[in-house]
């Protein structure tokens, strides 16, 4: 934890786009207009404090199943979420890069995906059986072009030879 | 006896006088007179011929409160944008009046389907944005119970275009547009162009620009059918017919500087059912005229432009019908995977199809060359002299290619300035216009028929303004001119 203060980079804004990664993700699971009033208050006040916003994760985690969420820092082993979920230690780590992210199983989609793409220094990404990521999803990841090195899409239901057309952008 | 006769004779009075006179002069006709009623008693009688209720489910409804001529791409998005905007459920009457269920003419399914936002118009490329977002959202926005979902069979390759020298200053202009607006857009120098695409040959090339994310290609057939899907769920009727008579009123009154101005309001639109002589008077509130490449004489037939030239009355649609080739051919050397939608400097373009090294592709004609649009016949010499050399030139991989099929299609090509039309007529008040956008209408076509639904229910465009869009233009002169048509 005392390292990571060394590799400070301006990264925070990532974290703040984590949550909203999760705001995502429940965009995608949530039926479409039934809980929209009732989230937009949580939503409101989600932006503006922390507080709430790790209320919010707690509630998700609780709604989306299988989200197993495995960070590897610079130089440091996996973090995994605890019993509460990613916001425990996470949040004293918000402004240290990220090198890999494993999405695997989760209901990530084309908005949830803004988060994964700020992360400039990606190495390693795992989509994994993601039920919800398509073509179109696929066609946003030139962003990470100059450091992606390991992609994995296995049992991805969505995609098509059309969306793996247009990862030539990652050389 | 002759009490009788007389009381007889004084009866019906006159009528028994009028009745001899008529006696006297044809007697024959009263027999046939009475012979035909007769055989109209019979007829009415059950067993008769003569039915009171006869079948009309063949023709559309009496009333409606907006028509849509046109039941292409833009008509049902129009459509479908009414009946999403409207404020109560049910509140909006629409009906749909297509001339050909099979669509074999429409430009809408013999387009190559591209979509793009590398236009120079900022109104061009929002619409076009707002137009990818519809289709990569296509199953929230045309979701129907119980219906399998659509699979647009989206390629995101996207579009790039080669300027040569004389093109570059204005190509970076357009790009930093584009990417004011939020295209995601790239500019390449011939260098890094033949290093990503090692096919193409860079000869006379300055500047390329390149569409990352958000364009490419896709299937047209689904995105209709689903709209139509999506539009008859929600309650607008179709109509297998041809609209042959708008029957309006004129109002003659005079603006605040004292002209004198005839105004104009359509209350029935006559629409006649294929292959008979029957037609329906649909009596309507709304007009919309998404009739493609037969704008031009819809609009004719509500009488716009039919006044002195130069005027406002006098001011025709220039929307026209231009026929364009699309040719598929084999090259088993071509482009791989990578190959997006190329648009030579010369216009002519290519795109890849399928996974067998398939292409496709054509070029639009120059104003001389245009072909005569009354049918949709392919002229093949037009690939030998005027397409091949170009790509031939651009891909030298294309100097060994078979074609396997072409195709014809309409652009409702608008004389004018090449974009859209959009919005009421200033005379006739309740025509409203969609059509006109010279072969980018089916990728603007969700955003357009948005923007029309706003205008017919709000009065003004609420989301993407455009104002430059209407038809007032043509009169005034004022071109919203497009540099980037294929």
């Amino acid at each position: 934890m005392a390292a990571s203060g060394a590799s400070l980079r301006l990264v925070a804004p990532v974290w703040n786009r984590g949550t909203s990664g999760i705001r995502g993700l429940s965009r995608s699971v949530d039926p479409e207009g039934s809980q929209r009033k009732g989230r937009t208050l949580l939503q409101f006040l989600a932006d503006h404090f922390y507080d709430v916003e790790a209320v919010r994760e707690y509630l998700l985690q609780k709604q989306v199943l299988k989200v197993l969420r495995k960070n590897r820092f610079q130089d440091k082993e996996w973090m995994r979420p605890n019993g509460r979920g990613l916001s425990g230690e996470l949040w004293k780590l918000w402004e240290v890069p990220i090198e890999a992210v494993d999405a695997s199983g989760c209901a990530i989609n084309y908005q949830g995906l803004d988060n994964v793409l700020a992360l400039k220094e990606l190495q390693s990404l795992s989509l994994q059986c993601c039920p919800h990521v398509d073509d179109w999803c696929l066609s946003r990841l030139h962003q990470l072009a100059n450091s992606l090195q390991e992609l994995s899409l296995a049992g991805c239901p969505r995609i098509s030879e059309r969306g793996l057309a247009c990862l030539h952008h990652l050389q | 006896m002759l009490r009788r006769a007389l009381r007889l004779g004084l009866g019906p009075g006159l009528l028994g006088r009028g009745l001899g006179t008529h006696r006297e002069g044809s007697t024959l006709d009263w027999h046939g007179k009475v012979s035909e009623i007769k055989k109209k008693i019979q007829s009415v009688l059950p067993g008769g011929a003569w039915s009171p209720l006869c079948d009309t489910s063949h023709l559309p409804p009496e009333h409606s409160d907006v028509v849509i001529v046109g039941g292409g791409v833009l008509g049902l998005s129009v459509a479908y944008w009414l009946k999403r905007l409207e404020k109560r459920q049910g509140a909006i009457r629409v009906l749909v009046v297509e001339r050909d269920h099979t669509y074999s003419q429409a430009s809408t399914v013999l387009s190559v389907g591209g979509i793009r936002q590398q236009f120079s118009l900022p109104e061009n490329i929002q619409l076009s944005l707002f137009s990818v977002e519809f289709l990569r959202n296509i199953n929230e926005y045309l979701a129907v119970v119980d219906d399998p979902p659509l699979d647009l069979q989206f390629n995101p390759s996207g579009y790039l275009f080669l300027a040569s020298e004389e093109g570059a200053t204005i190509m970076e202009n357009n790009v930093k547009v584009q990417r004011q607006e939020g295209a995601k857009v790239c500019l390449m120098s011939p260098e890094q162009l033949q290093k990503k695409f090692p096919w193409i040959n860079t000869e006379g090339v300055a500047l390329a620009s390149y569409g990352l994310e958000n364009e490419g290609w896709f299937d047209p057939w689904c995105l209709l059918q689903g709209l139509r899907r999506k539009v008859q769920s929600m309650g607008v009727l179709f109509c297998h017919g041809e609209v042959t008579r708008f029957v309006s009123s004129s109002n003659h009154m005079e603006t605040a500087i004292g002209e004198k101005v005839t105004l104009k309001r359509i209350h029935e639109v006559h629409v006649k059912v294929d292959h008979s002589q029957e037609y329906q008077p649909v009596e309507c509130a709304i007009v919309v005229n998404a009739a493609g490449a037969w704008s031009g004489r819809i609009a004719e037939l509500a009488g716009i432009g039919k006044g002195p030239p130069g005027t406002l009355q006098g001011t025709k649609l220039p929307v026209e019908p231009r026929k364009r080739y699309v040719y598929l051919w084999h090259c088993p050397q071509g482009p791989g995977l990578e190959a997006p939608l190329v648009a030579d400097p010369s216009g002519a373009y290519f795109r890849r199809e399928g996974l067998g090294n398939n292409y496709l592709g054509g070029c639009s004609p120059t104003e001389e060359e245009e072909p005569d649009p009354g049918n949709l016949e392919v002229d093949h010499d037009f690939f030998q002299e005027k397409v091949w050399p170009y790509l031939a030139q651009r891909v030298p991989a294309f100097e060994t290619l078979k074609v396997r099929r072409a195709w014809a299609g309409y652009y409702d090509y608008n004389t004018f300035d090449q974009n859209g039309v959009v919005g009421p007529h200033p005379l006739v008040v309740n025509m409203y216009f969609a059509t006109g956008f010279s072969g980018h209408g089916l990728q603007q076509a969700p955003a357009v028929g948005r923007a029309v639904a706003e205008v017919m229910l709000e009065g003004h465009f609420q989301t993407i303004n455009l104002s430059p869009f209407l038809f007032n233009r043509f009169y005034l002169g004022e071109k919203a001119q497009e540099h980037c048509i294929i």
